[in-house]
C-alpha cells in the first residue's frame, strides 16, 4: 500500500532559515579548510592521520544506528504488550542499561565478557569458548547498539502512545490485526512525532562513539590521541578532531530538520 | 425477520474496576433491525455498543455474532470483519487522504486488488456525497464530511453490521443531517443497524426498537414511538422529561 505524502506546507521564511544554518556547516568545513592550506604542519599531518578514524567512526555510528533502529522498536512493542512477563523483561532491561553509564558498559563488554564466556568455556569443557576472542569493533557496535536500543525504545513508546487511542480503535474494528494495525496505521504517524528526538538520539550516538576510544578502536578520537602522543602536541590534535566532529554533527542536525520538514502533518 | 437474531447478547457483565458499567444485559438483534440506544451518560450504552465487536472485554456472559461466539482472538476478529463501527470523534487516518482511509483495510484484509478496492471506494463516496473530497486529506474535511467518509470507509468492509457509537455528538448542528440522512439511507436499504445516540428524529423515522438503559442495565424496550411517548417505566419518563423539550 502506498503512502503518500500530505501536500507540503512551505513558506520562504522557512526556506532562508534552512540555508542559513548550512552556512554554519560550511563556515566549519571553511576552517578546516584554511587550517591545512595555511598551517599544513601540523594541520595537514594530523588530517591526513586520523582520516581513517573518521571512517571508523562514521560506520560505527551507522551500523550500531541502524541496528538501534530496529532493535528499538522491538523492544517499545514488547513494553507495550499485553504479555506481563514479556513487558516485565524488557521493562528491567530498560531500567538497568539506563541506571548504568555507557562508558562502563563498554568496558564490560570488552573487558568482562570475553572472560565470563571463556571460564563458562572452562566449566563446560568446550574449546570453542575457550579460545574467545573479543574483536574490537564488533564489542564496540553490541556494546553501543544494546546501550541505546534502550534509550531508543523509550522514543518509539512515546511516539506510539501519542497517537489517539481511537486510531488503533478504528484499525482493529475494520478487522486489521494489531501488527497490520501498527505497520499501517500508528506507526506511519508515530514516526512524524519522533523524528525530532530520533535525530538527537543519532547525534548523541555519533558523539558517544568516542568512548569506544578506550576499548581498542581506532575511531576518530583515539586517532587524535595517537598522534599527539607520538608528535608531543597537545592543541592543534584537539582543534582538528572537535572540528571534525563538529561538521558531522551539524550535517546531521541538517538532514534531520530537511526529513523533519519533509513529512511534516497536520491533524 | 428470521427466527435466529443476528447479534445474541446473554447476561453480560462489564467491570472498570469498582465500576459496574455493564449489570447483565440480554438483547437480541435481528437481521435487517435498527435499534436505538439512548441513555444517561455513564449508562453502559457505548460499552455495551464496544462489546459487541469486542473493543472492550466483558468480564461475564456471552455474545455471539452471525453465529460466531466472541472468544478465540481468530474468531474476534472474523466478527470484526462482518461489523462496522462508526466513532463519535471519526478516528480517520490522518495521514492518509480519503481515499486511502477507504482503501487500507480491503486491501490488507480483504486483499483486494487496488482496482477492485477503489471502484468500490469510488461507489461509496457518491454514496455519501462527497466523491469530489477523494484525494483530500481528512483534515481538510468538515466534520459531517469525515463522519460520511469514516461511514463510507466501514461500509467498504461489506459489513453485515454497523455499529454508531454517538455518530453526531460531536458534530456542529449545521452538519448533524447530512450524517443522518447517510444512516437513514442505510436503515431503508435494510442493514442491520445498532445505533447509540439522542437524536430522536431518526430513531422516530428509522428505529424499529429504541432501548433506554441506565446503570448497566436495560430499563425499557418498545417500538420509538411507543417508547418516546408512552414509557412505562418512571425511570424512562424521567430521562425523556430531561431529553425531550
Amino acid at each position: 500500500m502506498q503512502i503518500a505524502n500530505p501536500p507540503q506546507a512551505s513558506s520562504t521564511a522557512r526556506k532562508t532559515s534552512i540555508d542559513q544554518w548550512w552556512l554554519l556547516v560550511f563556515a566549519v568545513i571553511a576552517l578546516i579548510v584554511i587550517l591545512v592550506i595555511a598551517q599544513p604542519d601540523p594541520y595537514r599531518r594530523i588530517l591526513v592521520f586520523v582520516e581513517d578514524g573518521v571512517w571508523v567512526t562514521l560506520r560505527t555510528t551507522m551500523i550500531s544506528f541502524f541496528l538501534v533502529l530496529i532493535l528499538g522498536l522491538v523492544v517499545a512493542l514488547a513494553r507495550l504488550s499485553k504479555l506481563w512477563l514479556l513487558r516485565g523483561i524488557f521493562t528491567i532491561y530498560v531500567e538497568i542499561i539506563r541506571g548504568i553509564p555507557v562508558l562502563v558498559q563498554l568496558l564490560f563488554w570488552y573487558f568482562a565478557f570475553p572472560p565470563i564466556i571463556q571460564n563458562l568455556g572452562t566449566s563446560l569443557n568446550s574449546q570453542a569458548l575457550i579460545n574467545y576472542k573479543a574483536d574490537p569493533n564488533f564489542m564496540a557496535i553490541l556494546g553501543l547498539t544494546i546501550c541505546y536500543a534502550a534509550y531508543m525504545s523509550e522514543v518509539y513508546r512515546a511516539g506510539i502512545q501519542s497517537i489517539p487511542k481511537g486510531q488503533m480503535e478504528a484499525a482493529r474494528s475494520l478487522g486489521m490485526t494489531y501488527f497490520q494495525a501498527m505497520r499501517y496505521v500508528i506507526l506511519p504517524q508515530a514516526i512524524r512525532v519522533i523524528l525530532p528526538p530520533v535525530g538527537n538520539e543519532f547525534i548523541t550516538l555519533l558523539k558517544d562513539t568516542s568512548l569506544i576510544s578506550v576499548v581498542a578502536v581506532s575511531d576518530l578520537t583515539r586517532r587524535g590521541r595517537e598522534f599527539m602522543a607520538s608528535n608531543f602536541i597537545p592543541i592543534q590534535p584537539w582543534i582538528m578532531v572537535s572540528l571534525l566532529y563538529l561538521v558531522m554533527t551539524l550535517i546531521s542536525a541538517r538532514v534531520v530538520h530537511y526529513i523533519e520538514q519533509t513529512t511534516k502533518i497536520e491533524r | 425477520m428470521t427466527s435466529e437474531p443476528i447479534i445474541h447478547i446473554e447476561n453480560v457483565h462489564k467491570r472498570f474496576g469498582n465500576v459496574h458499567a455493564l449489570r447483565g444485559v440480554n438483547l437480541d438483534v435481528y437481521k435487517g433491525e435498527v435499534i436505538v440506544i439512548i441513555g444517561p451518560s455513564g449508562s453502559g450504552k457505548s460499552t455495551l455498543l464496544r462489546c459487541i465487536n469486542r473493543l472492550e472485554e466483558f468480564d461475564e456472559g456471552r455474545i455471539v455474532v452471525d453465529g460466531i461466539p466472541l472468544d478465540t482472538a481468530a474468531n474476534i476478529n472474523a466478527v470484526r470483519t462482518e461489523v462496522g463501527m462508526v466513532f463519535q470523534q471519526f478516528n480517520l487516518f490522518p495521514h492518509l487522504t480519503v481515499l486511502e482511509n477507504i482503501l487500507l483495510a480491503q486491501r490488507i484484509v480483504r486483499k483486494r486488488s487496488r482496482e477492485e478496492a477503489t471502484r468500490i471506494a469510488v461507489d461509496l463516496l457518491h454514496k455519501v456525497g462527497i466523491p469530489e473530497k477523494a484525494n483530500n486529506y481528512p483534515i481538510q474535511l468538515s466534520g459531517g464530511q469525515q463522519q460520511r467518509v469514516a461511514i463510507a470507509r466501514a461500509l467498504a468492509m461489506n459489513p453485515k453490521i454497523m455499529l454508531f457509537d454517538e455518530p453526531t455528538s460531536a458534530l456542529d448542528p449545521e452538519m448533524i443531517q447530512e450524517v443522518l440522512d447517510v444512516m437513514l439511507t442505510l436503515a431503508r436499504e435494510g442493514m442491520t443497524m445498532v445505533v447509540v445516540s439522542h437524536e430522536m428524529g431518526f430513531a422516530r423515522a428509522a428505529a424499529h426498537r429504541a432501548i433506554l438503559m441506565d446503570e448497566g442495565q436495560i430499563v425499557e424496550e418498545a417500538p420509538p414511538d411507543v417508547l418516546f411517548t408512552n414509557p412505562k417505566q418512571e425511570r424512562t419518563k424521567s430521562f425523556l422529561s430531561k431529553v425531550l423539550h
